[in-house]
């Protein structure tokens, strides 16, 4: 692999840029693969990085129905936290947030990991209860959160409006520091170059249309628009179509899918240093090194394949950002979009081995896939290549929705009396 | 203060007025009709920004929403401002103020400039490549200086003073453009009667034929034309011709979002007028009339200030009478620069040549180039251009090799054809078809009820413009189209995409692709080399067309590079994803109304005037305002709170219910409707009786709880929790229509038709029985758990005995216009027992010395009617509830290790131990310690003098008698485990 370096830029600086190398080959799929990584996203590149890297799986190949990491990995708002409730979603999401915190070197690639601090903005009794719980469980299980009050949060975020008299007024904030942002793109470009230097083939405009299985029930391959590809494991890793991609094995999945919107204003200088996220009106908001405003709010109401959404969404998530941050009312949407979130029962990941031989599903993800990138991508490898979870996602299986050990972060979150 | 390059005729601004205005500062001149952008011009100024990246000195190149370079904020002060306006789309007031961006100290002299010095060590996604270590040195240093460098305007720091306003519409025809596609489209939609609705984002109506000196139509000059096109639309009284507004999203079903700005054309005079209006059109059919957007060729220094496009300099000259320099140099591939050329001479413009990247072009438009003596450079093409802050000439050199030859100029004008705007179209799925012939790509099938017409179809002429609008306007509304007869307006044809010819090498130049993010062509081809070779890498890597134009400059032109390199035709690149908004779009217009108030309005019982009068401190509980306590003279909470609670135990306290959900069940199987959604069972309650009711979700987990009584046998008064309201209709809606269509039920929220007043204490009967009539309300008559219609101080009234104390309790229910005369009447009763009022804090401490559970508070969806003690309520015989089958699931069967409701109490009585901390055996241990559950309620209990908490503890019913810790920010507490019941257990008060 061609190393990145300050050095490195200087030298090709002077060589007109000649000397880049591709960041990964484009090669034609190969007949058979150990390992076929279904999706084409953070979470699937990743998987095939580690794969690689930490368990010797070379022979491995990601297939991509459109661009690598065009997705979710690609739409989504960046922010990467790990204060969740639950001691299994908090082992599952700071162990994401370590790996964040070493990528861009491990990877030697700067996705621009940046831990500005996630703010989680209280309006009620309500929500004090449920961040302090939230907070005293984090800081029990090692993960860092702390409560602010509000002269204590508009400190850290100078902004944010804390006037009593507001509709919701901020009555405290619980404050992640290790929080942050990163790089979207470069995190499906850093796995698919680190990837393919191993040995993985990356293989784009490549749909798989069918999974092919033996009479004992085990997968042997797949079947794509780019022809027939053998494979002893797959790991399937599409999040919004992974119930689609899963019923070419015959299994029905726990999951709906839904439109995600974001959005994001045009740039001005520096204004707001960290992530804000209000759940009780529904917004958060950070701004990117570009100098947008990146703006994200819940799910459409209605399931759907289709990666846009209805025009009232963004408009309630921009009345409580005005609302909020009414300095901000006068900046300018410069671009709306959406992906498809899967979404689960208990809003937690599934991420282990199926009832189907040889097949492995990494889904669920929901509104919050991003932050977990590499915690998620290091467990499926790990999964895969042992065919066993990790202690780490052993809890996030896909049989508990039947035996009812559900991990409920959404409800944990719960809703005013 | 003269405009000088500004004709003393021509133009549709009015001369008679001057307006002043003033920018960086300095003070210039321009008069209405004018936008800042035209103005500056006629004063002389191209130099109006900096770019992104370089920060390289940029000019006015368009004269339109397309405007990558002339970006300014706009404003009087602070809570008017607005960054990042197109200067070609803000219209000139007197007084007018504006700034420039992205520069320090000056526009001149840019310190930020550096980056252009060193620009070979900034290629596309250099920082991906370094920046790395030492690892911490990103978040701490690199990242804050290239947030510094980027961004570009300023955002306010003050609140916005301005109003915003919204409408919804319906229509038959929505005509996106009032061009002369538009205009006819209008027309003909509006002859068979049709409502119509017509927008354009500018100023005024007319699109092309604003700057168009030519053409007849009709046998009228085309700006006549206009003038009796738009009176006939006007006689229409159901055309509404809306300008200002901008179409800026397509949205599913044909649903049309309009941005109308309203004030900003005359600086925001008044506060109260709104500054904007968003519209949601439903039409029937939409007719996309947009037009087209010219491209820029994309040559080495192709960005200097003074370099145009060629159609904008035309519009500039046409329609504001302003020339954009002295020696103007054309740079084509398309006949409309030679139109510009004509134009210009005319004016008095020297024009230093035409330079053609075509061998032969020909036409009526070179012909009269030719024909007027203007020299022409066939098969040319442009190397280099110089000048510092605006052009001073630039190089000819042949395609076909040779030397070059510099010529002098002040302004340079290039097209590279013209991109159909097909924006809206795509928005709404409809499929792109890519024409080799114009290189462009077209609306094909469409997915919504639409059209598209005129130039954003890719129509060249002005006759096929207003054809194929009348076409499409007759065919949205049925009817037939008219034919314009149209003369002197010969088409223009050409075009091209991708970067020009150029000898030397590629890498050691930079020809601009997207102006505002710096991407040049050698950055298209460094992402290729770097196999990005997906469109949608190549943009995300470069930042191509990801600026505030949204690559609507850009776009095509990049296709234009990667095909050739990739050896694919352009359709197989394909294009990203057109998305929402057009252009960009204030976050005003979107929230609208909601806002202060208006934003999620509050919801007040009818009893909140009254409580407000007595000085009640508020909390919101979902969108409600509920009394929370009622202070008297300089009490805090914590003493407020023990006086309620002692007035409650001892004598009595009456308290607002009104915000709890309630829900009128009725129908012959209204029982079996709650036997199937309650875990209870409910069909041997008789009427008059009251039952504690538990809801679960399908996944076995309690979701909502509330007091359910039976009215008669067909009739039931069901209570919800405050935020569970509309959850719990919906939801019983949902099984209703979808599961259990066969019963005969209907549901209906009475949540706002009652007031409910709670009246709890020993002295309650007495407070309530004198006002009584119709009904016995003693102990025998009446007891705990059942209800009873009658009237009270004259009106009528659901009387249920029931108690969230533990104290004996009525909570009555009557018409909630009567609620605070009946809260009033009751008041007086209690006089002689001291009724003191309570909120929502008494009530939690009284709750949670009985043990009642708070569904939201002691459940957090994870919780189980056995795991709050509740398991006995389930109705056993029952075949079904929602639910049921969860619960027999196995981790619930094997019952080991769930977290239960407990009650807690700590050493040190005077401790309150925090809501939501964690309990643990040893607190000494390691992180991540073993959590046993956590703190759900904790309150000081005035009645028992101490401290209490309720908590979700592992194998809790087994832990009493237990002491463990919570840990907590003060130290560790230690605390002994028991019931969750603090007072009186047995329940003889409740009966009283």
């Amino acid at each position: 692999m061609q190393r990145y370096s300050a050095l490195a830029l200087i030298k090709q600086s002077l060589n007109g840029h000649k000397g880049w190398k591709p960041q990964w080959r484009d090669p034609e799929p190969k007949s058979s693969y150990d390992v076929i990584i279904i999706g084409g996203g953070g979470h699937g590149l990743g998987a095939a990085y580690y794969l690689a890297k930490k368990h010797g799986i070379r022979n491995v190949a990601v297939l991509e129905k459109g661009w690598i990491g065009g997705g979710n990995t690609g739409r989504n708002t960046t922010i990467i936290r790990s204060n969740y409730l639950f001691d299994e979603s908090a082992a599952l999401y700071d162990h994401a947030l370590q790996m964040w915190e070493g990528l861009s070197q491990d990877l030697n690639y700067n996705v621009m990991f940046s831990q500005r601090g996630v703010l989680m903005v209280a309006h009620n009794v309500h929500d004090e209860q449920s961040f302090k719980r939230h907070v005293y469980a984090n800081r029990l299980n090692g993960v860092d959160n702390e409560w602010l009050t509000p002269e204590q949060a508009k400190a850290f975020c100078p902004p944010l409006n804390i006037a009593p008299g507001m509709r919701h007024a901020v009555t405290g904030a619980a404050l992640q520091r290790r929080a942050g942002t990163a790089r979207h793109d470069a995190v499906a470009w850093g796995y698919a170059r680190g990837a393919d230097a191993l040995g993985v083939d990356i293989i784009q405009n490549c749909e798989v249309t069918g999974i092919e299985r033996d009479a004992t029930g085990r997968v042997t391959g797949v079947q794509t628009t780019r022809g027939r590809i053998g494979a002893r494991k797959i790991g399937v890793s599409a999040a919004g179509s992974t119930s689609l991609v899963m019923e070419m094995a015959g299994l029905r999945m726990p999951l709906e899918s839904y439109p995600l919107q974001a959005l994001v204003s045009e740039p001005v200088k520096p204004i707001f240093p960290c992530v804000v996220m209000s759940n009780t009106i529904h917004a958060y908001i950070s701004q990117s090194d570009k100098g947008e405003l990146v703006i994200g709010a819940g799910t459409d109401s209605y399931v759907s394949y289709s990666q846009r959404g209805a025009l009232h969404i963004p408009m309630h998530t921009l009345e409580a950002i005005c609302e909020l941050f009414p300095i901000f009312r006068r900046m300018r949407m410069m671009r709306n979009w959406g992906g498809i979130v899967d979404v689960t029962p208990d809003r937690s990941p599934i991420l282990g081995k199926t009832p189907v031989p040889g097949l492995y599903v990494n889904c669920g993800w929901g509104t919050g896939g991003f932050k977990a990138t590499p915690g998620s991508a290091d467990l499926l490898a790990y999964t895969i290549a042992k065919d066993e979870p990790h202690p780490i996602n052993a809890p996030f299986n896909l049989e508990r929705f039947g035996a009812g050990r559900l991990i409920d972060e959404a409800a944990a979150a719960a809703v005013a009396h | 203060m003269t405009q000088p390059y500004r004709l003393s005729a021509g133009g549709r601004i009015d001369r008679a007025r001057t307006l002043t205005f003033s920018f960086d500062g300095k003070r210039y001149t321009g008069h209405p009709g004018d936008t800042l952008a035209s103005a500056l011009l006629a004063n002389g100024v191209h130099l109006v920004g900096r770019s992104f990246k370089y920060h390289r000195p940029r000019g006015i190149l368009t004269a339109g929403g397309e405007e990558p370079n002339a970006l300014v904020g706009v404003g009087r002060d602070d809570a008017h401002f607005t960054p990042n306006l197109r200067a070609t789309q803000v219209e000139l007031y007197d007084g007018l103020t504006s700034e420039s961006q992205n520069r320090a100290p000056s526009l001149e002299r840019d310190y930020g400039a550096i980056n252009d010095v060193f620009w070979r060590f900034f290629p596309a996604g250099f920082y991906y490549k370094t920046f790395m270590w030492p690892r911490k040195a990103w978040t701490k240093f690199f990242e804050p200086r290239i947030r510094e460098m980027a961004g570009l305007g300023r955002s306010p720091q003050t609140p916005d003073a301005a109003r915003y306003a919204q409408r919804f519409a319906h229509c038959d025809v929505l005509v996106v453009g009032a061009g002369p596609a538009g205009l006819a489209a209008a027309l003909a939609a509006a002859k068979t009667g049709a409502r119509v609705i017509l927008c354009d984002e500018q100023s005024e109506a007319g699109g092309s034929l604003l700057a168009e000196p030519d053409a007849q139509i009709d046998g009228l000059p085309a700006a006549e034309w206009l003038k009796t096109a738009l009176a006939q639309l006007a006689a229409y009284p159901q055309v509404k011709l809306l300008t200002r507004t901008t179409a800026f999203g397509y949205f599913p079903h044909n649903m049309i979002g309009l941005a109308q700005a309203l004030t900003d054309h005359e600086g925001e005079r008044s506060d109260a007028q709104p500054r904007g209006r968003l519209w949601q059109v439903r039409a029937k059919r939409v007719v996309i009339a947009a037009g087209a957007i010219e491209r820029p060729l994309v040559f080495p220094d192709n960005d200097r200030p003074g370099i145009m496009l060629a159609e904008a300099a035309r519009i500039y000259l046409e329609r504001y009478g302003v020339l954009p320099g002295r020696r103007a140099l054309i740079f084509t591939a398309h006949d409309g620069a030679y139109r510009t050329a004509l134009a210009l001479h005319r004016a008095g413009c020297a024009i230093a040549g035409i330079v053609d990247l075509r061998p032969n072009a020909g036409g009526p438009w070179v012909a009269a180039a030719q024909k007027a003596g203007l020299a022409i450079y066939p098969a040319s093409t442009i190397a280099t251009t110089d000048g510092r802050l605006r052009i001073t000439g630039a190089t000819i050199k042949p395609i076909a090799g040779g030397s070059g030859q510099r010529v002098s100029c002040d302004t340079l004008l290039m097209s590279g054809g013209f991109t159909p705007s097909v924006h809206l179209f795509s928005q709404s799925r409809g499929k792109l078809v890519f024409d080799a012939t114009l290189d462009a790509f077209l609306p094909g099938a469409p997915a919504e009820a639409c059209s598209v017409a005129g130039s954003a179809a890719g129509v060249p002429s002005l006759a096929e413009v207003l054809a194929s609008g009348a076409e499409a306007g007759a065919a949205a509304a049925g009817g037939s189209a008219v034919s314009y007869q149209v003369t002197n307006a010969p088409v223009a044809q050409g075009g091209f995409i991708g970067a020009v010819p150029y000898h030397g090498d590629p890498g050691s130049v930079r020809a601009f692709l997207d102006y505002q993010n710096d991407v040049t062509a050698k950055d298209i081809a460094l992402a290729m080399r770097e196999g990005m070779k997906s469109v949608e890498h190549v943009k995300r890597f470069t930042t191509n067309g990801m600026a505030t134009d949204q690559g609507k400059l850009s776009n095509m032109n990049a296709l234009g590079i990667m095909s050739p390199v990739l050896g694919k035709p352009v359709p197989a690149i394909g294009t990203t994803t057109f998305r929402m908004p057009y252009t960009p779009v204030p976050f005003g217009y979107f929230a609208g109304y909601a806002r202060g108030e208006l934003f999620e309005p509050e919801r007040r019982t009818a009893i909140h005037s009254w409580a407000e009068a007595q000085g009640a401190v508020f909390e919101d509980v979902s969108l409600w305002k509920r009394a929370r306590y009622f202070p008297r003279g300089s009490e805090d909470m914590h003493k407020a709170v023990a006086r309620e609670c002692r007035a409650v135990r001892n004598g009595v306290g009456i308290f607002d219910a009104s915000t709890l959900g309630k829900i009128e069940v009725v129908g012959p199987d209204a029982a079996e409707f709650l036997n199937r959604m309650y875990i209870n069972a409910w069909t041997k309650l008789q009427p008059g009786k009251l039952r504690y009711g538990i809801l679960l979700r399908e996944d076995g987990f309690v979701i909502d709880d509330g007091v359910i009584g039976r009215i008669t046998d067909t009739r039931f008064h069901v209570t919800t929790t405050t935020g569970g309201a509309a959850r719990v209709l919906t939801m019983m809606e949902d099984y209703l229509q979808t599961e259990f269509p066969e019963l005969n039920v209907w549901l209906t929220s009475t949540t706002e038709q009652y007031a409910v007043i709670a009246v709890q204490g020993p002295m309650a009967r007495k407070v309530v029985a004198p006002l009584i009539t119709g009904a016995d309300i003693s102990a025998e008559a009446l007891p705990h758990m059942s209800m009873v219609e009658c009237k009270i101080a004259g009106v009528p009234a659901r009387l249920f005995r029931v108690s969230f104390t533990g104290e004996l309790g009525f909570e009555i229910n009557v018409p909630a216009d009567y609620g605070r005369a009946v809260w009033e009447a009751l008041m007086a009763s209690g006089k002689p027992y001291d009724i003191t009022p309570y909120g929502t804090e008494t009530m939690h401490v009284l709750r949670a010395e009985k043990g009642y559970i708070i569904v939201g508070q002691e459940t957090d969806g994870t919780v189980t009617p056995d795991d709050v003690g509740y398991a006995g309520m389930i109705g056993k015989a029952k075949p079904d509830f929602v639910g049921k089958r969860a619960l027999a699931r196995k981790a619930f069967a094997e019952q080991t290790n769930r977290k239960q409701l407990v009650g807690l109490l700590t050493d040190d009585p005077t401790l309150v131990l925090d809501e939501g901390a964690h309990i643990v055996a040893d607190p000494a241990q390691p992180k991540p310690m073993t959590m046993l559950g956590h703190i759900t309620s904790s309150y000081w209990s005035e009645t028992l003098g101490r401290s209490v908490a309720l908590a979700l503890l592992r194998d809790g019913r087994a832990r009493t008698g237990e002491q463990l810790y919570v840990p907590l920010a003060t130290g560790n507490a230690r605390v002994s485990v028991v019931a969750p019941v603090f007072y009186d257990p047995e329940g003889t008060r409740l009966n009283g």
